[in-house]
């Protein structure tokens, strides 16, 4: 690197910052697309249609199994007419797009999405209370919503609105109380002392809450992956993560056939989109928190993926892991929308606080006795 | 009135034996390659799906689908319309116009009698009633297979004598079309009407 730039970003920490944000969005970014296309192509051929296959690239034949259709949809979103209806409050109405997708993408800044890339850990926030912040963050997630459903003005978007805030809520509870025995395991500050040296210095100053450190808990083979040691907590969590992004079984804030579209009745062009990004952004995020939480975050258990990386080529590598794994979970939750029936609203509501926050509590209650046994 | 519910086992409140089902029975789907029964006869890269690749894969058309109307040529390639203006007169959105030869009466060949100088028909209008297929004593218009006519502008899809003629192509394709398979008899529209009007309960 010459010597300037060396400099410069020696100065100014925060262009290292900026740098890392305009990476993960360039890279979220087109992962929200082609998830949308997976989704597309992949409820196709569940219900053995063909799904979007032509679009490939523009003014030739060349059709590529229609990878060029985020573009097109992306061209049509904008090209719309972005109407505002007569009826709706304005300034909630406008916010509300923005509001639902912004949680989605500042969930991103915690997660430790890589090891090292040059001198860089590849995480853009590397808080100390990472998981807090995560909550805190999704929690935020419902305002977008809800505002949709209030500022249309209209009844289905305000019953769409009304339910995701119950739902959400309801569902942050359990979520919250299910990573509570990860950290009980992961935030015990005896294990650290086995680590290599690599890891030692990738973790220096780091607290026990942060997620790298939870990362650097699973590394060492594939079960000491968390889904294996806490399988209920897993378990909770994802279920809680398909109600968080209102995907099916639990998407009664949009529920087609009751709602027309739920919350985003009112919206059209870009606006809409912006809805269906954010959605998908939330998704990806998701998925990021369970591989991050349960999965060994950007590790595998073979050896040279379990360190910190010493060279360019293998901090690449771990980010591909990161990637790959993230895909695995997006695969499982496009699969299970185009598999399960909507829950009924008492249903919802039922598993949420009658079974999943009772379980999530239990399994606090017996981690903390299996880990007391053993001490 | 009380729905009876069925008693579910504490299994089955579980939901994960049904959800284990459900990844099985979409995995399935997902990995059909098994032909759907739909379009058989049509083999494409999507032969698992029932989607049909429409531009590139046409659906079969039955014998006696009521496609657009064109004129047909006898088998020595001659025009059979005699410009009797019958369909003309039949049409009932008024579809199709002819331009009679007026006196002068120009034949391109010897032994004929009338053509027309024009026939239009504008397939904007065209309701595929098949009233001039029936009204023409000639044979000589036949709604075939057509059914996508598109075009880019109103005045292209007024198809003229020429068109029409090209597009209707010899006797046999129309004659393919109305019989139906195998039985060799030709069309002969009108012994069959004269048949079925001796058959029909006479007025007196």
């Amino acid at each position: 690197m010459p010597e300037f730039l060396t400099e410069l970003l020696n100065n100014h920490a925060w262009l290292m910052v900026a740098i890392k944000v305009l990476g993960v969005f360039a890279v979220v970014m087109p992962m929200v697309a082609y998830s949308v296309v997976a989704e597309r192509r992949i409820s196709a051929f569940i219900q053995d249609r063909v799904g979007p296959s032509r679009v490939g690239v523009p003014w030739t034949k060349i059709r590529l199994l229609g990878v060029g259709q985020p573009l097109a949809d992306g061209l049509e979103s904008f090209l719309k007419e972005d109407f505002t209806p007569g009826h709706v409050k304005r300034v909630f109405y406008w916010m509300a797009p923005a509001v639902s997708m912004i949680p989605s993408f500042v969930v991103f800044a915690v997660i430790p999405f890589g090891s090292m890339l040059g001198m860089q850990k590849m995480v853009i926030a590397d808080l100390n209370v990472g998981i807090l912040f995560t909550f805190g963050i999704v929690s935020l997630g419902v305002y977008g919503v809800v505002l949709a459903g209030y500022a249309s003005n209209s009844k289905y978007p305000f019953l769409g609105g009304i339910r995701s805030s119950a739902q959400m809520i309801s569902y942050e509870i359990a979520m919250g109380m299910a990573v509570v025995p990860v950290f009980m395991l992961a935030a015990d500050p005896t294990w650290r002392e086995g680590l290599t040296v690599e890891w030692k210095e990738y973790l220096d100053g780091t607290g026990l809450l942060n997620l790298s450190s939870v990362v650097a808990y699973q590394s060492d083979s594939l079960f000491s992956w968390l889904v294996f040691k806490q399988p209920i907590a897993f378990f909770i969590f994802l279920i809680a993560i398909f109600a968080e992004t209102n995907r099916l079984p639990f998407d009664l804030p949009e529920s087609e056939t009751e709602l027309v579209a739920g919350y985003n009745t009112e919206y059209s062009s870009m606006r809409f989109a912006l809805f269906f990004m954010g959605e998908y952004a939330a998704m990806i995020a998701g998925s990021a928190l369970m591989v991050v939480l349960f999965c060994g975050g950007w590790t595998l258990p073979i050896e040279g993926f379990n360190t910190p990386a010493q060279s360019l080529g293998m901090g690449v590598l771990h980010i591909l892991v990161f990637i790959g794994k993230i895909a695995v979970f997006l695969g499982l939750m496009i699969w299970v929308r185009w598999m399960l029936p909507r829950f009924r609203y008492d249903q919802l509501m039922n598993i949420g606080w009658k079974r999943f926050l009772p379980v999530s509590l239990a399994n606090i209650i017996l981690t903390a006795i299996v880990l007391w046994a053993i001490a | 009135m009380k729905v009876e519910r069925a008693k579910l086992s504490w299994l089955e409140r579980l939901y994960i034996p049904s959800i284990l089902n459900g990844f099985k029975v979409t995995m399935r789907h997902f990995f059909s390659w098994k032909r759907s029964g739909v379009y058989a006869d049509k083999q494409s890269d999507f032969a698992a799906k029932t989607t049909m690749q429409y531009p590139e894969e046409k659906w079969p058309v039955p014998t006696g689908y009521r496609g657009a109307p064109y004129l047909v040529k006898d088998v020595d390639d001659n025009t059979k319309c005699v410009s009797c203006q019958l369909c003309e007169f039949v049409c009932p959105p008024k579809a199709i116009r002819i331009t009679p030869p007026g006196q002068s009466g120009e034949v391109d060949r010897e032994g004929a009698e009338k053509m027309p100088k024009e026939f239009e028909i504008n397939m904007l209008r065209c309701i595929y009633c098949g009233f001039c297929q029936e009204v023409c004593p000639e044979e000589a218009i036949f709604l075939l297979k057509d059914y996508a006519i598109t075009g880019e502008s109103r005045e292209e899809l007024i198809y003229d004598k020429e068109k029409l003629l090209s597009l209707g192509g010899a006797d046999e394709r129309a004659y393919d079309h109305h019989v139906q398979d195998g039985v060799d008899e030709g069309i002969k529209k009108w012994e069959k009407k004269t048949e079925d009007a001796k058959n029909q309960p006479a007025f007196h």
